[in-house]
């Protein structure tokens, strides 16, 4: 099938990214990153915008850089610039072990890490990976930049908090200190596929007890989000099978699975709790 | 109809000018509009690969870039493998490994292969597969295409 007409424009700076933004969102104008959702949907003319603002030829916007204690990440960064690390540290590591689970090499080629977190598929790796590091998102329009807690992010299916007029700019990540841990897990039933659930989880020991827990869970809710009842059962304990049992068990009571035609709500809650289990067993090992 | 875009690329080498709209893929340009239409298209939708093509060196779906996107880009696809008469080490491989039946997803493995072999010479067998595990094949089951494609990899790297 092929994608229903719309008038194309290849802005070359944010500023004018923005105003073509602004002036078309209200007749159903989007942006153009990576497209690698996008474009399907419009094959499908599940999507029929009127205008795309590409924002390819924006320079600026392919930078990712450390500035501080942040990892920033622009707008047209793409998932396979992850694929050797881009950071030193825990933070370089954890994201190039992630992204060997996002779609299929050609696919991250050219879709891009903001691009994903804008399109806010609950699957979305890099969705859950900013929620359970609490990222920060920088929208930008034309009337200026806003700051945006990934906890306040995430709203439903492919629904965020982001104006209609607003460009992701950059997706900032706090770096991990050096004695973080972490554990990735996802499950789907074919490679590259959308995971059905997954989690990430990271934590410190100070003086032999775990210390600023985090446990994210993706796929199997509306959106990722960080499940605190979960780290609350692991807070101030020493690391054991049992603890991070009640901790894994503590995130399915707590979560409200989707369900399909393919999978119920029990299928995504038994499999999250295995999942968190087994994440923590590895950020353990 | 939106307004036609006018845009500069290579395909193999050969220098194309296309007016364009912005609603066309990748993949039909190169098809429709620049007569090459040993890429194939299946799925339209960047699931199946066998629309995949170099994007200046790059193995991306073309069905999943619009046309306009490729102004001053080097596209490679399956009609530039082959040296004259000599066939690449991939398609030899794929001929002497039985790697195709139908032939519809060749291209895009071809061009997937090439690309990862050009910018990994020395890929493991593992990397290899999680690479190819991106296209779609209804015939061959896979075995042998994975069996050409690392016996291609062997060739090219002996062959420096």
């Amino acid at each position: 099938m092929k994608p229903a007409a719309f008038e194309y424009h290849a802005p070359t700076t944010v500023d004018e990214a923005v105003a073509l933004l602004a002036e078309h969102a209200p007749n159903d104008g989007r942006i153009l990153a990576g497209g690698q959702s996008l474009v399907p949907t419009m094959a499908f003319r599940l999507a029929r915008p009127t205008h795309l603002i590409d924002i390819n030829n924006v320079g600026e916007l392919g930078k990712i850089s450390i500035e501080g204690e942040t990892l920033r990440i622009g707008a047209t960064v793409r998932h396979a610039q992850f694929h050797t690390p881009v950071c030193d540290g825990v933070l370089g590591q954890l994201l190039t072990d992630v992204v060997a689970h996002i779609a299929h090499y050609p696919i991250r080629q050219r879709g891009t890490f903001c691009g994903s977190v804008a399109h806010s598929d609950p699957a979305s790796e890099w969705c859950m990976v900013s929620a359970t590091l609490d990222a920060t998102m920088v929208a930008q329009s034309s009337s200026g930049e806003r700051l945006i807690p990934a906890a306040e992010f995430f709203e439903t299916v492919m629904t965020t908090t982001l104006n209609e007029d607003e460009l992701l700019r950059e997706v900032r990540i706090p770096v991990l200190s050096d004695d973080t841990v972490y554990g990735f897990e996802e499950f789907n039933r074919r490679a590259g596929d959308f995971a059905i659930s997954m989690t990430l989880v990271t934590y410190r020991l100070e003086g032999g007890k775990i210390a600023d827990p985090h446990i994210g869970v993706g796929g199997a809710e509306d959106r990722p989000r960080r499940i605190s009842e979960a780290e609350a059962v692991l807070t101030g304990q020493t690391p054991s099978d049992e603890i991070f049992r009640a901790a894994a068990d503590a995130a399915a009571a707590a979560i409200d699975p989707m369900e399909d035609h393919a999978t119920n709500a029990q299928y995504r809650r038994d499999l999250t709790a295995t999942l968190v289990r087994r994440a923590l067993e590895k950020a353990a090992s | 109809m939106s307004e036609r875009k006018d845009i500069a690329l290579t395909i193999n080498g050969a220098d194309y000018e296309v007016s364009v709209d912005p609603r066309w893929t990748l993949a039909d340009v190169i098809r429709d509009h620049c007569g090459q239409t040993g890429t194939h298209l299946g799925c339209e939708h960047g699931i199946c690969g066998a629309c995949t093509v170099l994007v200046d060196d790059v193995p991306m779906r073309s069905c999943l870039m619009f046309g306009v996107q490729a102004d001053g880009k080097k596209i490679r696809t399956v009609e530039g493998l082959a040296d004259g008469e000599e066939y690449h080490p991939l398609q030899k491989a794929f001929m002497e490994n039985h790697a195709l039946q139908c032939g519809y997803c060749t291209p895009g493995f071809l061009m997937l292969a090439t690309g990862i072999l050009e910018a990994e010479p020395d890929i493991s067998d593992e990397d290899l597969n999680d690479v190819l595990s991106s296209n779609l094949c209804r015939c061959t089951g896979y075995a042998n295409i994975v069996k050409a494609v690392r016996a291609a990899r062997d060739e090219m790297k002996a062959a420096g």
